[in-house]
């Protein structure tokens, strides 16, 4: 049991959610308190024996297919019908885009190249690609002796391989990939059974400079820029932890 | 369909947005109701619901959104088939079981829980214990995201949560004592 008056911060301690002045208060409790300090510890051993256990339940084979077929047809992709007049307003606006987007390119040269969120939405794309089936990586393995000398010849230059596995996110893998018109290097960590895209280039080739963290399509993206290359992290998992990773790779 | 379109402007379509988290849907429905059947039937409910709902989603975390709405489904599954499991009140009164033993040893015994005793003491623990632990321990959901699927304060996140793992690790020191009784009975 933790002792009466920090009972309630110590979860919040070890989950990482306390604020900062309450994080660094309580830790300096945790040296003076050893009821607290082994808290703690049964608390770690707990979720150390809950994360191997792995009692994750995932979706039977097949649920997937059968949620599809009974969405209303309109769920599924397809092209969405328009009245006449409005596409005839869309083709006017289109129009209108794509002269000041010609006038703008001579006008005003290198306005900045590529906008920045195209970039991430391609990041984004390809992560939900890497996440159908056969798609994750191209040399599947644990090892950063194996991953990043498979990569050699593939790309004009060398990525950074780290094994995360001490810190909680095992390096599973690595692919080829392609961003923004060029070959990158994809490496895939995992976080329990959350996968986390990491796509890897030299820095400054990309015109776009990626905004730290954002939220596309439910998915989060960090990026940062390290010894030279630009790095940008993909996933579902939640910010707080992708920030963590992040973090860990040398943000 | 109106309402579709609205929600494939701009967070994307349904299948790109809430399709992927139909792992993370299952586990959830899975831990709730106890049995694969029901959960499976439970996350289509759900996601014919989210489709009907898509419309109003307004982007963000999607993951909340889907799992809060697995959440609800579940519920109401309850309500109808098994009332009693929401009334379940928790004798709380904490049995500080290991008192005499030498610290470190109840963290031992928790690390060496097996995969099947934590099952069975996550599973008969009260729904709302289980729900929390699910969403943090196996979902790896923040506080934030935890409110936003069980519609609580984040506050109550932190208490629920601190209470869920007593009862877990009250459950698993005593399914090891009685194991051990048993192996000395032999």
């Amino acid at each position: 049991m933790a002792c009466e008056n920090n009972q309630l911060l110590l979860d919040g301690y070890f989950d990482g959610e306390l604020d900062l002045v309450r994080s660094v208060e309580f830790e300096k409790h945790v040296k003076t308190c050893p009821q607290c300090a082994q808290e703690l510890q049964d608390k770690q051993a707990m979720r150390e024996s809950l994360r191997a256990a792995n009692l994750y339940e995932r979706a039977p084979e097949g649920l997937r297919a059968r949620i599809r077929a009974a969405l209303p047809a309109e769920a599924r992709p397809q092209p969405i019908p328009m009245p006449r007049r409005q596409v005839l307003e869309w083709l006017a606006v289109a129009a209108a885009v794509l002269i000041a987007v010609f006038l703008g390119a001579r006008v005003l040269p290198n306005i900045g190249g590529h906008s920045e969120n195209l970039v991430a939405e391609e990041i984004v794309a390809s992560h939900i690609r890497s996440m159908q089936p056969g798609h994750l990586y191209d040399v599947e393995s644990t090892d950063r002796h194996t991953v990043k000398p498979w990569f050699d010849g593939k790309l004009d230059f060398a990525p950074p391989v780290m094994d995360l596995k001490d810190q909680g996110f095992p390096l599973v893998g690595g692919r080829l990939d392609y961003v923004d018109h060029r070959n990158v290097a994809a490496l895939v960590y995992q976080r329990q059974k959350h996968f986390i895209n990491v796509f890897v280039w030299p820095q400054g080739t990309n015109a776009a400079k990626l905004p730290e963290v954002q939220t596309i399509q439910g998915y989060n993206l960090v990026s940062w820029s390290h010894d030279g290359m630009d790095f940008c992290a993909a996933s579902d998992l939640n910010i707080a932890e992708l920030r963590q990773f992040a973090q860990l790779l040398g943000q | 369909m109106g309402e579709q379109q609205r929600g494939s402007g701009s967070v994307g379509s349904f299948e790109q947005v809430v399709l992927p988290h139909l792992d993370a849907a299952y586990n959830l429905a899975r831990w709730l109701v106890r049995n694969p059947h029901d959960a499976e039937d439970i996350v289509q409910e759900a996601y014919l619901r989210a489709f009907k709902f898509f419309g109003g989603y307004q982007g963000g975390d999607a993951r909340a959104w889907v799992l809060k709405i697995v959440r609800n489904t579940s519920y109401s599954f309850f309500e109808k088939n098994r009332p009693a499991e929401l009334a379940e009140e928790f004798d709380e009164k904490v049995h500080t079981a290991s008192t005499a033993e030498e610290p470190g040893a109840e963290a031992a015994l928790l690390k060496s829980a097996d995969s099947r005793m934590l099952r069975e003491a996550l599973d008969e623990l009260p729904v709302n214990f289980r729900e929390v632990l699910v969403l943090r321990e196996l979902e790896g959901m923040s506080y934030k995201e935890i409110a936003e699927v069980t519609g609580v304060p984040i506050g109550t996140v932190m208490s629920g949560l601190a209470r869920a793992r007593t009862q877990l690790r009250e459950r698993l020191l005593h399914a090891r004592a009685k194991e051990e009784q048993r192996g000395l009975r032999k």
